[in-house]
C-alpha cells in the first residue's frame, strides 16, 4: 500500500514537472507548428530569475512568490523577441525553425555562463516547503506538492483563456486552419506573439518551480527539454488536455520503470513505450483534424 | 579548371584531388598529432555524408547520429579493450569498478569478425526496427527529430547508468592495439589514417551514386511531396528506410574508425548536443550537396579545435550564431553562396540553387549535353 | 462503343468523419471510355470519394475494379492495382525536371535493384508520354517552372506512365485558360478512350462540352445520374443548384444549357440571388 501511494504521488509530481515545462512548448508548437528549442533555455532563465530575486529580496518565500511572476514576464519577453526577430520569418519551414532556434539556445546558455558562471548555483526553499505532509503513511515532499498546486494552476489558467477570452478564440481558430482565421480577419501575427509571450512565459514558471527540487546551471533546459517534447509527441497537437493526460501519463510510467528498474534503464523502456504508443496512434493522444494531404 | 567540367568530370576530380591530399599530402606535411586530429575529423565527415544522404536528400532531420556513431564506436571499443586484457581476461575498468566478470554481451566481441560485422549490421539493424515503427505509421517532420533525438537522449543516460558495463562517464579508453598492431607506433597511425580517408572516400562514391540513380531522385521526391509518391504506387516508409539506414551505418563505421584514432569514446560523444553539433557541419557545408556536408564538418570541427582552447565561450557564441546565419538566411549552405553572390540575390529554398541541382542530377547534365 | 472489359464498380460507399456522413451509401458504376463527371455543390462528398477509392480516408462498403476489391487497402497498394489519381492543386515534384517525374511516375514496379541503377536515355514510355501531353520540349525543366496548366498536364501523363486504368481526376482544369481547358479536354478524350475516369468538376462549361455522363451528389448521396441533358433535366438538380438561397449563383448559371436559355420552370438566379 505504502510502495504504491508513494509510486503514485512521485508519478504525480513527475507529471506535474512534465506538464510544466511542457505546457508552453504544446501552446506554441500547436499554435505554429514550430519545435522551439530554446524553450529549454527559457525555463534555466526562470530558474536564474528566482536565484536573482533572492539575491535582493533575502527572504526565500517571498522571493519565490514574486520570482513566479517575474520569471513569467521575463520567459515571455524573451520568446517574444525570438518570435518577432526569427521564427516570424521562418514559416514554412519547421525543421529549419528547430535548427535555428537550437543556435539560440547555445548562445543563451553561453550568456549564462558569462553572467552567473559555469557552476551551479543553489536557490533556497522557504521554510514552509521545507517539511513533507503525510498521507497514508507515506511522506510526501511540500515542495513537491507545490509544484502539483502549481501546475494545476497553470493549466486552469489556460485552459480558462484559451475557452473564454478572444485572445483563446484566436488562437483555437489559428490552431485548427491559419488561412482562414486569416482571411476572417484574425491578426495572425498578433496571435502568434501573444501565444508566443504565453507559452515562453509559462517556461520561465516552470524554470521558477525547479528551483525547489534542485540546483540551477546553464545547461538546466538542456536536461529538461527532450522530455518536455516528448509530452508534446504523445500529447498531440492543438489541446492542452493532451499534453495533461501525456505528461501524467509519462509521468506515472517513467516512475513505475524507475522503481522496477534502474533511473537511466527507466528513460529507455519509456522511449521504447512511446515508439509503441505511436503504433497505435501516430498523430498523439488527440489531433485536431484537417483535410490537408501533410 | 573544374568550372568547365560537368556533372560526373567534376565529381571524379573533386574525389581525386581529396584523394591526393589525403594520401599524400596530409601524412607528408602533418605531424602524427595534427594527423590524427584530421583523421576525428573524417569520422565526422562520414557521419555528414550519412545526414546529408538522410536531411538533405530525404528531408529526415536526423538528430541522434550520436547513436549510431556511439554504437560503432562501442562495438570497437569493447573489442580493443577485451583484446588489450587477452583471452579470457576482464578489461582493467572492470576490475577497477566492478566485479572484474565479464558481461556475457561482451563476450562475443573478443573476436574481430564478430565485432566488424556488428559495427556494418547493428546500427543500419536498429535504424530499420526504429525506422519501420516511425515511418510506416507516418510519423514525420519535427516529431522524426524529436523522436530521433530523444534516442540519443536515452542512449547516453544509459551509458552513463552502466559504470561496470560501459566506463558510465569516463567512457572507454586507454587502448593500446588495434587488429594486433601497436597504437602508439607512429607507421600505424598513418595506416589507420589512411584506412579512415579511404572509407571515407568511398562512402562518398557510393553516396554519389546514389544521388544519381533513380532512388536518388525518389528519394528528392519522397522528400518533398510524400503523399503523392505514394499515390505513384510506391511505400514511402521503405524509400525513407533505406536512406535512413545507410546513414546509421555510415554513423557506425565513422564511429568505429573514431576509437583507435581519437583513443577514447564516451557519453559526450554520442548524446543530444554531440548529434545536433554533427547536424552544423551538414547545414554549413550545403546539406543538399555531396561534398558540401564533407567540407563543412571538417572547416567546423577544426574551427572549434582551434577557437574553442583559446575562447571557450566565444566558440560558443560563433557557433551558434553561425547556424542562424546559415540555416535562417543560407539555406543551401557555403555551397550555394557562390550562386548567391553571382546572382546578387537572396536564396530560395536549399536547392533551388542552380549549382546544388547540377550536382543533385548529373545523370540530367548528361542527358543536357547528349540531347544538345 | 469501346469493349467494356473491366470497369467500376462502387456499392454503399460511406465514409463517416466522428459520425459525420460525408459520403452516405453512394452507388457508381463507370465504365471505360465514359468520361464521367462527378459534380455536386460544396461539401457534397465529391473529393472524398477519390480520397475513399485511393485509401487516403477509411470507407466502408465496396470499391471494386474488375474482380479486385480497392476499399480497405493501403493507398500505394491501390496505385499499384491501376488507379491514379491527381489532386486539386497540381502537385508535381517541382526540383525534379519533366522527365524525372515522369520516370518516377513510371517506375512503381521496378525492381529495388533497377532502382538503385542509373537511369540511361529516356524510356519508351516516357517518350510516348511527353508527346501525349505535348511536354516534349520540356523534358529536362525542372517541373516548378512549367506553367500551371503544363504542370496540370504532367500529372496526367504522371497517370498514364503510371498505367493506370482507373483515373480519378480532382478539378483538372481548376485555373486554366480558356485554351488550355479546350486541350485538356481533348487530352482527357483521347485517354479515357481506352481507361475508366472519374472527373471532378465545378466547370459546368467544361462539363458540359466533354462529359459522357454525369453523377451529382448532395450531401453525400446521388442525387441524379444520367447524361448531361438527363441531369439538367432533374428537378432535383435544379432544386439543389437554383432553389436554395445559398447556391453559388456561378454554378447555377451554368447549369442552364446555353443554348436553352428559355427554361421557364426555372427561376432566373440573377434574379433570385
Amino acid at each position: 500500500m505504502d510502495v504504491v501511494v508513494g509510486q503514485l504521488f512521485a508519478g504525480l509530481s513527475q507529471g506535474s514537472i512534465l506538464i510544466l515545462i511542457a505546457l508552453g512548448l504544446a501552446l506554441t508548437f500547436g499554435q505554429m507548428g514550430v519545435i522551439n528549442m530554446a524553450h529549454g533555455e527559457f525555463i534555466m532563465a526562470g530558474a536564474y530569475t528566482a536565484y536573482v530575486m533572492q539575491g535582493i529580496l533575502g527572504d526565500a518565500g517571498i522571493s519565490l512568490l514574486i520570482a513566479i511572476p517575474m520569471g513569467f514576464l521575463i520567459g515571455g519577453v524573451m520568446g517574444v523577441i525570438l518570435e518577432a526577430v526569427l521564427i516570424r520569418h521562418m514559416y514554412g519551414r519547421p525543421l529549419d525553425t528547430l535548427l535555428v532556434t537550437w543556435g539560440v539556445s547555445l548562445i543563451l546558455q553561453q550568456l549564462a555562463r558569462d553572467i552567473f558562471g559555469a557552476p551551479n548555483v543553489d536557490v533556497g526553499s522557504p521554510s514552509w516547503l521545507q517539511g513533507s505532509v503525510e498521507v497514508g503513511g507515506v511522506a510526501l515532499a511540500s515542495a513537491r506538492l507545490f509544484i502539483l498546486a502549481l501546475a494545476i494552476a497553470c493549466v486552469a489558467a489556460l485552459s480558462a483563456i484559451i475557452r473564454f477570452t478572444s485572445l483563446g478564440r484566436r488562437v483555437r481558430a489559428v490552431v485548427q486552419n491559419r488561412e482562414l482565421a486569416e482571411t476572417v480577419g484574425i491578426s495572425t501575427r498578433r496571435t502568434d506573439r501573444l501565444t508566443f509571450f504565453i507559452g515562453s512565459g509559462l517556461a520561465g514558471v516552470a524554470g521558477v518551480a525547479l528551483t525547489l527540487l534542485g540546483s540551477t546551471g546553464p545547461t538546466l533546459g538542456t536536461n529538461y527539454i527532450v522530455d518536455a517534447f516528448l509530452v508534446v509527441v504523445v500529447g498531440g497537437i492543438g489541446q492542452i488536455r493532451g499534453a495533461l493526460i501525456a505528461a501524467f501519463v509519462l509521468g506515472l510510467l517513467q516512475s513505475v520503470f524507475q522503481y522496477s528498474t534502474t533511473a537511466s534503464m527507466a528513460k529507455v523502456l519509456l522511449l521504447i513505450a512511446i515508439v509503441i504508443f505511436l503504433q497505435v496512434r501516430p498523430q498523439g493522444i488527440f489531433s485536431v483534424r484537417t483535410r490537408s494531404l501533410a | 579548371m573544374i568550372g568547365y567540367l560537368k556533372g560526373p568530370g567534376r565529381v571524379w576530380v573533386g574525389l581525386a584531388l581529396g584523394a591526393v591530399v589525403l594520401f599524400v599530402l596530409a601524412p607528408s606535411v602533418l605531424s602524427d598529432f595534427r594527423l590524427m586530429l584530421l583523421g576525428k575529423y573524417l569520422c565526422f565527415a562520414m557521419v555528414a555524408v550519412g545526414i546529408g544522404l538522410a536531411w538533405g536528400r530525404g528531408g529526415m532531420l536526423v538528430l541522434g547520429q550520436g547513436v549510431f556513431f556511439g554504437l560503432g564506436a562501442y562495438l570497437m571499443a569493447m573489442h580493443l579493450k577485451l583484446s588489450d586484457a587477452g583471452p579470457g581476461k576482464a578489461p582493467d575498468f572492470m576490475l577497477l569498478y566492478g566485479s572484474g566478470v565479464v558481461p556475457f554481451w561482451w563476450e562475443p566481441f573478443r573476436s574481430p569478425v564478430v565485432t566488424l560485422v556488428a559495427i556494418l549490421l547493428l546500427p543500419a539493424a536498429i535504424a530499420t526496427v526504429l525506422g519501420l515503427a516511425i515511418f510506416r505509421r507516418r510519423v514525420k517532420g519535427a516529431y522524426f527529430a524529436i523522436l530521433s533525438q530523444a534516442l540519443a537522449a536515452a542512449f547516453a543516460i544509459l551509458l552513463i547508468g552502466q559504470q561496470t558495463t560501459t566506463g558510465g562517464t569516463n567512457g572507454l579508453n586507454g587502448f593500446r592495439g588495434f587488429l594486433g598492431y601497436n597504437l602508439f607506433d607512429p607507421v600505424n597511425k598513418q595506416l589507420i589514417f589512411s584506412i579512415a580517408a579511404a572509407v571515407l572516400l568511398a562512402m562518398l562514391l557510393l553516396t554519389w551514386h546514389l544521388y544519381r540513380s533513380r532512388y536518388g531522385e525518389l528519394l528528392v521526391a519522397v522528400r518533398d511531396q510524400e503523399e503523392r509518391v505514394r499515390f505513384l504506387g510506391y511505400n514511402p516508409a521503405n524509400i525513407k528506410l533505406v536512406a535512413y539506414a545507410i546513414a546509421a551505418a555510415m554513423a557506425g563505421v565513422a564511429g568505429a574508425l573514431f576509437v583507435p584514432i581519437a583513443g577514447i569514446i564516451s557519453p559526450a560523444d554520442v548524446g543530444v548536443v554531440p548529434s545536433i553539433a554533427f547536424i552544423i557541419g551538414v547545414a554549413i557545408g550545403g546539406r543538399n550537396t555531396l561534398l558540401g556536408p564533407v567540407l563543412g564538418t571538417i572547416l567546423v570541427a577544426y574551427a572549434q579545435t582551434t577557437l574553442s582552447e583559446q575562447f571557450p565561450g566565444f566558440w560558443t557564441y560563433f557557433q551558434g550564431a553561425l547556424l542562424i546565419l546559415v540555416i535562417a538566411f543560407l539555406p543551401g549552405g557555403l555551397a550555394s553562396l557562390w550562386t548567391v553572390v553571382k546572382r546578387g540575390r537572396r536564396p530560395g529554398p536549399p536547392s533551388a540553387a542552380p549549382m546544388a541541382a547540377a550536382a543533385a542530377d548529373p545523370a540530367l547534365a548528361s542527358e543536357q549535353k547528349v540531347s544538345i | 462503343m469501346a469493349i467494356r472489359t473491366d470497369y467500376l464498380e462502387v456499392r454503399g460507399l460511406t465514409v463517416s468523419f466522428d459520425g459525420f456522413k460525408a459520403v452516405d451509401a453512394v452507388d457508381l458504376t463507370v465504365y471505360q471510355s465514359d468520361l464521367r463527371f462527378l459534380i455536386g455543390p460544396n461539401g457534397a462528398g465529391k473529393t472524398t470519394i477519390i480520397d475513399a477509392l485511393t485509401g487516403l480516408v477509411g470507407a466502408t462498403g465496396s470499391a471494386k475494379f474488375g474482380a479486385t476489391e480497392l476499399i480497405g487497402r493501403k493507398s500505394h497498394q491501390i496505385a499499384r492495382l491501376g488507379v491514379g489519381r491527381s489532386f486539386q492543386t497540381a502537385s508535381v515534384f517541382t526540383e525534379l525536371s519533366v522527365l524525372q517525374n515522369l520516370d518516377i511516375a513510371a517506375g512503381a514496379k521496378r525492381s529495388p535493384l533497377a532502382l538503385l541503377g542509373v537511369r540511361r536515355g529516356i524510356p519508351d514510355i516516357v517518350s510516348k508520354a511527353l508527346e501525349t501531353i505535348s511536354l516534349t520540349a520540356e523534358v529536362n525543366k525542372p517541373a516548378g517552372v512549367l506553367s500551371h496548366g503544363q504542370k496540370q498536364w504532367l500529372e496526367i501523363g504522371m497517370l498514364l506512365v503510371q498505367d493506370s486504368q482507373v483515373l480519378l481526376l480532382d478539378e483538372p482544369v481548376a485555373g486554366m485558360s480558356a485554351d488550355e481547358r479546350e486541350q485538356t479536354g481533348q487530352l482527357l478524350k483521347q485517354v479515357g478512350a481506352d481507361r475508366t475516369v472519374i472527373i471532378v468538376e465545378h466547370d459546368m462549361e467544361f462539363m458540359r462540352r466533354f462529359a459522357d455522363s454525369v453523377t451529382v451528389l448532395h450531401g453525400g448521396k446521388v442525387l441524379s445520374e444520367g447524361s448531361v441533358a438527363q441531369v439538367q433535366a432533374d428537378p432535383r438538380v435544379q432544386e439543389v443548384y437554383l432553389g436554395r438561397a445559398n447556391a453559388t449563383p456561378d454554378l447555377a448559371e451554368a447549369m442552364e444549357p446555353a443554348d436553352n436559355p428559355a427554361d421557364e420552370s426555372a427561376p432566373s438566379p440573377r434574379a433570385k440571388v
